[in-house]
């Protein structure tokens, strides 16, 4: 599923991309190309927004489950 | 300490039980290890009660035994944790959602402006719904999501201990985190006032 162009992405493949990165390091490659698509597109910052809200979400959440935010 | 009558330590342990067992299955998606885990917790606590240090939390601290008791179940069963019903291990390229995206590759409908909602994330009923959406993924998916995101272990850690690729993993973890995002999305963020 090679883009044409090394660096366009297609929302699709942004999204992807923008997952993944929550587990592992992404190459230099995709990160340019990652930034360059977000820097043009209207969606994927805000699905961007979205995984850090996620993200945000989950930390608190271990905290809340470990019994810090009680009391 | 005496064993025979139950003292205020043990009564004071034992009314965390509840809590832990809920965390418990819903990391372990099994009632019977959850069981087991919750009473070597349990034990644990009430054998070395010295070892619990006034400055934490009762239930922090019985929290922190119960993960290495968790872990300690998930190495125990081993490839088992991992194994989905489905055999479900589609190719990398096929992980997002099919109906989010247009033929094109763009987006069918842009995603939702979630806003900012700091404030709300840290509520009880926010919490109350993102457990809800965690226990509704498949077992497997949960599992792992939950040893890296609660359990706080690494890939390499997961990877290794469950005898998995590191590809399997993230496919995993991918599929997780869009069912919670598509999950969230539907029950929380399409209608926050609705709580």
């Amino acid at each position: 599923m090679k883009p044409t162009y090394p660096l366009k992405l297609t929302c699709k493949q942004a999204a992807a991309l923008m997952i993944a990165r929550e587990d592992r390091a992404l190459p230099l490659s995709n990160r340019a190309a990652l930034r360059l698509h977000l820097a043009i597109c209207a969606a994927c910052p805000r699905y961007e927004r979205q995984l850090l809200t996620l993200r945000n979400a989950m930390k608190q959440w271990r905290g809340y489950v470990d019994g810090d935010s009680e009391r | 300490m005496s064993l025979s009558a139950p003292d205020a330590f043990e009564q004071q342990v034992a009314s965390h039980r509840d809590y832990l067992l809920r965390f418990a299955r819903l990391q372990l998606r099994n009632d019977s290890w959850a069981e087991d885990a919750v009473s070597e917790t349990l034990l644990a606590a009430l054998v070395k009660p010295q070892a619990f240090e006034r400055r934490s939390q009762l239930k922090t601290w019985l929290v922190g035994i119960l993960k290495h008791k968790v872990i300690d179940a998930l190495r125990l069963q081993g490839r088992e944790v991992s194994l989905s019903p489905q055999g479900d291990d589609g190719s990398a390229d096929d992980l997002l959602d099919q109906a989010m995206f247009a033929p094109d590759g763009h987006f069918a409908e842009p995603p939702a402006d979630w806003g900012n909602p700091e404030q709300e994330l840290g509520s009880r009923q926010f919490f109350a719904v993102l457990e809800a959406c965690a226990t509704r993924l498949p077992a497997a998916q949960g599992r792992l999501f939950l040893m890296r995101e609660w359990l706080e272990l690494s890939s390499e850690e997961i990877c290794k201990e469950l005898a998995l690729t590191p590809t399997n993993l993230y496919v995993q973890l991918h599929r997780a985190r869009q069912r919670l995002r598509e999950c969230l999305e539907l029950n929380w963020f399409a209608n926050p006032q609705a709580q």
